[in-house]
């Protein structure tokens, strides 16, 4: 997971380099010696969530609102894989995960003709279609109590002690992560930031701008998938909550709040919001809502670079006096939205 | 028949409500070039405002009606002041994720203090129905069509005959333009911003003798509303009042024959409407 230092400090030192990824790894490894093991793996599952929702938004410009389709399909598909089949349930997981890449191809195909502020509000909406659905096909998804009693198989390990499950979860985060990782730093990663900054320009040079949304949608979805599925798997049950639009909202709220386009500031972002909420509900208080609506507030108003940009931005000109970082950057292709009015 | 226009006229009344908010989504994205996703919290605060009146102060339906909606058009123009303004030269998604903090903020607030269950609300006037022949309309239900149908036609003649309008729509289409004829179009951002939620606040006054009256009502209705306004095209206001009041209509029916595909619809017929006018029915195709 912290591979993506490498690239981030690429003008730092090897060591540097070699010693913050073996920290990230040792945190990994040790996060459920710390904290109670089914929330260290809630912050894997969220975490890989957050970090599949930044491809798209920060290094796809596209800002979806209605990713909990893709992580709450995941849930239940994976659920019912695991509960009828039988099978190990990194199979389940996989299954569960590439049922959301299917949903992602046709709201992909509609969301894509759109960008900007449109682009959300039809990923939104889509979303909407697919929580009614879960709530109506009550046969198979339960309804109202959702799917219980996902079992956590695989064959000759027990998995029901949490803190073994996490260790058997990490490696499909671990996986999911540096998937991620390559995605960005490989020339199909430079074609996607290039539609994001001028798709005009991109679609010049011969680049199918809408094709290459909607693949990075779907992987972005895939991803969102295996996360979703393991968090299924990870609490036994898949609830209508998973793919209810506030969802959709609590992953952007991490990913901004670590730091848009930043990928491995998403972890951060994602790590916080479930610490928060899990000592939020432990002590009684139930208007998360609040909190979350609160920390979007602050940081879109006064942190808009997040956590892990921050940090990055401020080591970057403490070690050259270079032009400043600019802002973050969603949506640079002002397909629908003309200048706003500035008084 | 009777059961078909039974449905039909509420499918009417639920219009109503998508209009109102629908043709404040437009005027505000209009003029601001903001998705104000707060608009579904501000139609439940402007329900949980006449609940609040009439159990502290006493003060019945009308003056709801009249003094919720300018309160918080007052609250709305002190939250385009203080932040919103902040983040209108940056892209306008910054305003949509701030817009969905304060809707965060303001449901889970009103939980905090009323709980989840709903409120009741028994001073709505006109009770009872009236027999036109063809089935009974509850009277309340036509006050408030005809309430909607009004402030629809209100707005429109405002923008369409009016200075005031013309200022309005032309800051909409061409602000640089605008601005060098010597227009300060800044003037009317703040006003146009309140007015739009007057509007939802106005429409939560009437919801709240006719619907469940809790801090979960808005949370659903915004997303059918962007749906509508996606449909009509954010920016027309004729677009989306047209549409508010279609998508009501098409939801109450599809209840009468296909219930299952009844709260799909709306958004079945946004796929529809992307593939066919990826603008909107009644939207232009923008290009900066």
């Amino acid at each position: 997971m912290i591979l993506g230092l490498l690239e981030k400090l690429h003008s730092r030192p090897a060591r540097i380099r070699w010693g913050l990824l073996t920290a990230g790894l040792l945190v990994a490894l040790g996060l459920p010696w710390s904290l109670y093991p089914p929330v260290a793996t809630d912050i894997l599952c969220w975490g890989l969530f957050a970090v599949a929702f930044d491809l798209l938004l920060g290094h796809a410009g596209l800002l979806s609102f209605g990713h909990a389709a893709f992580w709450g399909s995941s849930a239940y598909v994976t659920g019912l894989i695991a509960i009828h089949s039988g099978l190990p349930f990194y199979v389940a997981v996989l299954g569960g995960a590439a049922a959301a890449a299917l949903l992602a191809l046709p709201i992909g195909f509609f969301a894509v003709r759109r960008s900007g502020i449109y682009f959300a509000m039809v990923t939104l909406a889509f979303a909407q279609m697919v929580y009614f659905i879960a709530n109506q096909w009550g046969d198979v998804t339960g309804g109202e109590n959702g799917l219980q009693g996902i079992p956590r198989d695989l064959p000759g390990v027990d998995l029901s002690d949490s803190f073994v499950f996490y260790y058997a979860a990490l490696p499909v985060v671990l996986l999911g992560l540096a998937a991620a990782w390559r995605i960005v730093h490989s020339p199909f990663g430079r074609v996607i930031a290039a539609v994001r900054d001028n798709s005009a320009r991109a679609r010049a040079l011969g680049y199918a701008a809408d094709r290459y949304k909607l693949v990075v949608f779907t992987v972005s979805a895939f991803l969102s998938g295996l996360a979703g599925g393991l968090y299924a798997v990870n609490h036994g049950f898949a609830s209508l909550q998973e793919v209810y639009w506030t969802t959709s909202g609590k992953v952007v709220v991490m990913t901004v709040l670590g730091g848009i386009g930043t990928l491995w500031g998403s972890l951060l972002g994602a790590g916080a919001i479930v610490r928060l909420e899990d000592w939020l509900s432990t002590s009684g208080f139930e208007e998360t809502g609040l909190v979350t609506g609160g920390v979007f507030i602050v940081v879109v108003l006064l942190f808009r670079r997040g956590v892990w940009g921050t940090l990055t931005h401020t080591l970057r000109s403490r070690t050259r006096s270079s032009a400043p970082d600019p802002e973050p950057h969603l949506e640079h292709d002002h397909d629908d939205s003309s200048q706003p009015v500035s008084s | 028949m009777t059961s078909f226009l039974q449905q039909a006229f509420n499918g009417l009344v639920s219009g109503s409500f998508y209009a109102l908010l629908a043709l404040g989504l437009a005027v505000i994205f209009g003029m601001l070039r903001v998705v104000n996703f707060a608009h579904g919290a501000l139609y439940m605060l402007g329900a949980f405002g006449a609940v609040a009146l009439g159990d502290s102060a006493g003060l019945g339906f009308w003056w709801a009606l009249l003094l919720v909606p300018l309160a918080l058009a007052v609250v709305g123009t002190l939250l385009e002041r203080l932040l919103i303004r902040r983040l209108t030269a940056l892209d306008p998604l910054y305003n949509f994720l701030l817009t969905f903090g304060i809707a965060l903020v303001c449901q889970d607030l009103l939980r905090m203090k009323y709980g989840a269950q709903s409120q009741p609300y028994e001073r709505g006037p006109f009770p009872g129905s009236m027999d036109l022949g063809l089935f009974d309309f509850p009277r309340y239900q036509v006050f408030v069509l005809a309430v909607s149908v009004a402030l629809c036609l209100a707005v429109w003649l405002l923008l369409t005959r009016t200075r005031i309008g013309t200022i309005v729509r032309a800051a909409t289409e061409r602000p640089e333009l605008t601005r060098a004829f010597g227009i300060d179009t800044g003037r009317w951002v703040t006003p146009v911003f309140g007015f739009g939620v007057g509007l939802a606040a106005l429409a939560g006054v009437l919801a709240a003798p006719m619907r469940a009256v809790n801090s979960g009502m808005g949370s659903d209705l915004i997303i059918t509303v962007f749906a509508v306004v996606v449909i009509g095209g954010l920016g027309s206001v004729f677009g989306s009042v047209l549409a508010g009041f279609t998508i009501g209509m098409i939801q109450a029916l599809g209840n009468l024959y296909v219930p299952v595909l009844s709260q799909t619809s709306v958004y079945l017929l946004m796929a529809v409407v992307l593939l066919v006018r990826p603008a909107g029915l009644f939207g232009k195709e923008e290009h900066a």
